[in-house]
């Protein structure tokens, strides 16, 4: 499938849609959480077991998106986005059929496999083809997409929830439910299919052939062999653990933490604070990534970083002494880390130009998948620990807002080290040619 | 939306024959993809308030 070229006097304003079509749908995936009680008592689950769909589906993205993106490169973002269309709405249908026979394997499959490949296809269709329609506002035209992805878990938590409500929550009515959402994001994902299209690429005036591609530019495989990629992958590593540290545990970390004191937190409103939070990391998606195309790229990373660690140094400081204090700190650390995620893309364009961003970029997700793995795992494991040790209230965060400052200050340090890529890893002048000749 | 929205390298500059109006278009693609993220946001607002009432 050759890429489909933008015809004469089409706008640029129709890709953020077709980009936000297919992230809106595919952010759905944080929102597994809801069909996990219903799973657990329709077909005797524990909990473990009703994660297991979500948790290979995050893997699946992963491995997806690093290993397709070169893929999504040469066949284009309408063959990207066709997949990830199929991929995810047959997760959907493999996984109805599943909960209708009762054959939980077809769920994890289904879902989980199947869906996963949707997801880092999806994810990584639009971002190469934005970058080149918004060459002056690259952050912010990535920051819409990647905000679609907090936005998907905000539309599909409620919905999802209302849709288990009407058809029941027994395995016929997870069954229906799985069924409507394959067929309703088949349906919402195809306006992304239909409207996306390539720039028309810029004509040598002597013999109207498309002109090379200018500047820097360096493809994925060299791109991995550059310390500007994977210095940029330690800071996108610490910046989503510090992050996630927060995310994971928002409800009983509030609660903990002011717990000993005259205004404990509800379930309520710790469930509030949750949502609160989901709203920052939203905002400081299309925000922050927006802000970069002002004030630069590495000087953005310097303030998630940097002004993160001081956030998470003032609620260590701060203690359970102000609720408000805590709050606002946490939710500039959460739209640091929707930040971080929608600003790596232009970073990356910034370094090693559009030739095969979507490609690099999709390799450098793995940082996220590692993030994924550390941010809950710190944060947990020295929670249990200080329990264990008999402590309670703010004390039993101590230490893990300590080592989130440290892997701040590690991510800030490589965000310094980070200087423009070696020309021998730039792409040779013909290259740049049969490159630009690909769109035509 | 300004001419320079679209065809950011300018390759759509040499075409022929008049250009159809996208607007109707860009209205509705940027509804079907507000409409629902509408809908998560006020639901969002309802719970992130039991922050303050909870």
């Amino acid at each position: 499938m050759s890429p489909p070229v933008a015809p004469p006097g089409w706008s640029r304003w129709l890709v953020p849609p077709a980009a936000l079509s297919v992230h809106l749908s595919i952010g759905q995936a944080y929102a597994w959480s809801v069909f996990k009680p219903s799973l657990e008592s329709a077909l005797d689950l524990s909990g473990t077991q009703s994660a297991l769909p979500f948790q290979l589906g995050i893997v699946m993205l992963g491995l997806s998106a690093a290993f397709g993106g070169t893929l999504v490169e040469r066949n284009g973002p309408r063959w990207a986005m066709t997949v990830a269309l199929i991929c995810f709405s047959s997760g959907f249908l493999i996984s109805a059929l599943g909960a209708a026979t009762e054959q939980y394997w077809l769920i994890v499959f289904g879902y989980g496999f199947v869906g996963g490949i949707g997801l880092g296809i999806g994810y990584i269709s639009p971002v190469s083809t934005l970058i080149k329609w918004f060459p002056d506002r690259p952050g912010m035209a990535t920051g819409i997409a990647i905000m679609g992805f907090g936005g998907g878990a905000l539309i599909a938590s409620p919905w999802s929830a209302q849709m288990l409500e009407s058809f029941g929550s027994d395995s016929s009515g997870i069954a229906l439910a799985f069924l409507v959402h394959g067929l309703t994001y088949a349906v919402f994902m195809s306006l992304g299919v239909l409207l996306v299209r390539v720039p028309r690429p810029a004509k040598t005036a002597a013999d109207g052939t498309p002109a090379p591609l200018e500047g820097v530019q360096v493809s994925a495989n060299s791109a991995v062999r550059t310390p500007q990629f994977w210095l940029l992958w330690i800071v996108l590593c610490m910046n989503v653990t510090a992050g996630i540290g927060i995310l994971e545990k928002a409800a009983p970390m509030i609660t903990d933490f002011f717990a000993d004191t005259s205004t404990p937190v509800s379930v309520s409103a710790a469930a509030g604070f949750v949502a609160l939070l989901s709203a920052a990391n939203m905002a400081g998606r299309i925000g922050w990534s927006s802000t970069s195309d002002l004030i630069g790229r590495k000087n953005i990373y310097r303030v998630y970083l940097g002004v993160g660690a001081l956030m998470y140094a003032l609620i260590a400081w701060v203690g359970d002494s102000s609720k408000p204090v805590f709050i606002i700190a946490a939710l500039v650390i959460l739209s640091f880390y929707g930040g971080g995620f929608a600003t790596v893309p232009a970073y990356l364009k910034d370094l090693f130009g559009t030739y095969q961003v979507g490609a690099i970029h999709g390799r450098l997700l793995t940082a996220w998948s590692t993030a994924g793995v550390l941010g809950p795992l710190i944060v947990n494991w020295i929670a249990d620990r200080q329990e264990e040790a008999g402590k309670s209230g703010a004390s039993l965060y101590g230490l893990s807002l300590v080592i989130m400052i440290g892997l701040l200050a590690v991510g800030f340090v490589a965000n310094e080290l980070v200087r423009p890529v070696d020309a021998r890893h730039h792409v040779p002048a013909q290259k740049k040619k049969e490159a630009a000749d690909v769109h035509e | 939306m300004s001419t320079s929205d679209s065809n950011p390298s300018g390759g759509g500059a040499a075409a022929d024959g008049p250009v159809p109006d996208r607007r109707p278009l860009i209205v509705f693609a940027w509804v079907w993809v507000g409409a629902p993220l509408a809908y998560g946001l006020y639901e969002l607002v309802q719970k992130a308030t039991q922050l303050f009432t909870g």
